[in-house]
């Protein structure tokens, strides 16, 4: 196993300068994702109008797998209707799970880059804690947590 | 400070270390094409041949079940259990070996004396006091039966350096808790508190002392009589012994007067449908087949330490401990936490840009098997700002060099993400 498949060149730069890492001060949606295992937080705001994801942030401090996964995320849905957020969601999970077979890995874009992690279980849960928040955010839950 | 590289070996140590390092055949192989170097010792340590080969031995030649049975294995096996009692009751120099009680680890230990001693003393109002140093074995316990009585649960502070604030303790220790329970050895940090002086003052004032020792019989002579506590409790996989096998020591009145947890076969003399007669101590407390093998491979492991010597182990663990605290605070970027005078062989540090499960992750990517995390410690963590700390944990078969690839590796860590 190659560092450099996990620690892609992607994944370095969204830690080292966080996209979207900033409180939105009156979000339509909002809730925090906590990962006991490793202490990642992270809070996800969203600004969802008619459908569509019109803005969102985060903050939080976390490892780098975690905090690249939160930036690439919230630059990969503002804009974005929020169906496809639950798709990705999904596209997501499996691809970081190894269930991805049937992906098209092209149309997820930079979100691909996170697909090193599959090879290292216990860091999988870094990756997804902001799509499990989202979802949470999205469902009108408050709180996520990766158990 | 000289900035010319000490140039250091092996050689160095007082001990044979490859012949110790032969003794533990886990250690000779390597982890992602690099060779493995053990830091993580203070989760669990790793096993000599002579411990597994008692484990082994018990279940091909004299496995049977313990204190019942007639046949010759049921006699082999209650002696063999019964003396490896009998050896650890030594190992911490208790006055009589029926103090003391085989358990599943240090965390059954305290539950045990939580459930059984304290429960049934504590009212509302009543405190119990530990500290903030504390892996939460030895807090969790004791919120429960709080919980249970309406008793208050207070924390020890600690400074800056990872050590108890004394004045802290005095202040608190002042309003008689029912009890003060207190790590020996800090596992997040590897401080050693003055548990004597700290028992001192704790009967001082009335207040019976529990010591959590899980940190402290892998690195140290333990003399629970010196130490002058009333509960000792320890794990047997922390100090080259079996998972699953720990003990802990009381004084034998209050053994007496504690009534068991569990109930079940061999902790009673007399069953009938309206009452039982408990068996006596400590047999009361071990109901059910106990961890026969694991009792037997901690007895092994206790051997295989005193025949290294444990002030032979103490002294290499120091020079370890000096070494990593001296590599790590030049390596650039890392910040030692826990800086107490007294510090058993665990170096706590965090490293500038990398978050310590990247580190991790990293380093095992370099063979370096060490802890990221918050170590169950998490009101000290919260006391110390920090999410987590990376943690490297020395035993007296790890090498200068492993600590010199440790602190290479956090460079190229530093390299990759900083």
């Amino acid at each position: 196993m190659d560092l450099k498949d996990l620690y892609h060149e992607i994944i370095v730069d969204h830690n080292r300068r966080p996209r979207n890492f900033r409180r939105i001060e009156n979000p339509t949606r909002v809730s925090e994702g906590y990962n006991p295992l490793c202490g990642d937080k992270l809070k996800l705001y969203v600004v969802e109008k008619d459908g569509v994801i019109e803005d969102v942030a985060f903050e939080g401090s976390g490892c780098a797998i975690s905090m690249a996964s939160a930036s690439l995320l919230t630059e990969r849905l503002k804009g974005k209707p929020a169906e496809e957020a639950e798709t990705l969601f999904g596209q997501m999970h499996d691809l970081l799970t190894g269930k991805g077979e049937d992906i098209d890995t092209e149309a997820l874009g930079k979100l691909a880059a996170l697909e090193g992690v599959k090879a290292y279980p216990s860091r999988v849960k870094c990756a997804t804690l902001c799509w499990h928040t989202l979802h949470a955010a999205l469902q009108g839950e408050d709180l996520a947590t990766t158990e | 400070m000289s900035t010319a590289p000490e140039k250091l070996s092996e050689s160095d140590s007082p001990l044979d270390l490859s012949a110790i390092r032969a003794d533990f055949p886990i250690l000779d192989q390597t982890v992602q094409d690099k060779a493995l170097c053990y830091l993580d010792n203070a989760a669990t340590a790793q096993k000599p041949r002579q411990v597994i080969d008692a484990v082994a031995e018990y279940y091909r030649r004299d496995n049977a079940n313990i204190h019942r049975g007639v046949h010759t294995l049921a006699e082999r096996a209650t002696a063999a259990y019964e003396s490896a009692r009998e050896r650890m009751a030594d190992f911490i120099n208790a006055s009589a070996t029926e103090e003391l009680i085989f358990l599943r680890g240090t965390t059954e230990a305290i539950n045990l004396v939580a459930q059984s001693w304290a429960r049934p003393r504590l009212e509302p109002g009543d405190e119990i006091l530990v500290t903030e140093l504390d892996h939460h074995s030895n807090i969790v316990p004791w919120q429960l039966v709080c919980e249970q009585t309406g008793a208050t649960l207070r924390a020890v502070e600690v400074n800056e350096r990872g050590e108890l604030d004394l004045e802290s303790f005095e202040a608190l220790i002042s309003r008689r808790p029912r009890l003060f329970a207190v790590g020996h050895v800090s596992n997040a940090l590897g401080t050693i508190n003055p548990v004597k002086h700290l028992v001192e003052r704790a009967h001082a004032f009335g207040v019976p002392v529990l010591v959590d020792g899980a940190q402290a019989t892998p690195h140290m002579a333990v003399d629970v009589q010196a130490l002058g506590c009333d509960f000792y409790a320890f794990s047997g996989h922390k100090m080259y012994g079996p998972t699953g096998i720990g003990a802990l020591w009381s004084r034998k009145e209050l053994l007496t007067e504690m009534p068991p947890c569990q109930g079940g076969g061999e902790m009673i003399k007399m069953v009938s449908i309206e009452r039982s007669v408990w068996n006596d101590v400590p047999h009361k407390f071990e109901a059910g087949t106990p961890n026969i093998a694991g009792a037997i491979g901690l007895a092994a492991a206790a051997d295989y330490m005193e025949s290294i010597g444990l002030d032979a182990i103490g002294d290499w663990e120091h020079r370890l401990l000096e070494h990593a605290t001296r590599r790590l605070s030049e390596t650039p970027g890392v910040t030692l936490i826990g800086t107490a005078e007294q510090k058993a062989a665990v170096v706590s540090f965090v490293v500038d840009g990398v978050h310590p499960h990247d580190l991790g992750t990293i380093l095992d990517s370099e063979g370096v098997a060490i802890r990221a995390g918050h170590h169950c410690a998490m009101p000290l963590m919260e006391k110390l700002g920090l999410p987590a700390t990376a943690r490297a944990s020395m035993a007296f078969y790890n090498t200068l060099e492993e600590i010199d690839t440790l602190a290479d590796a956090l460079v190229r860590a530093r390299e990759l993400l900083a």
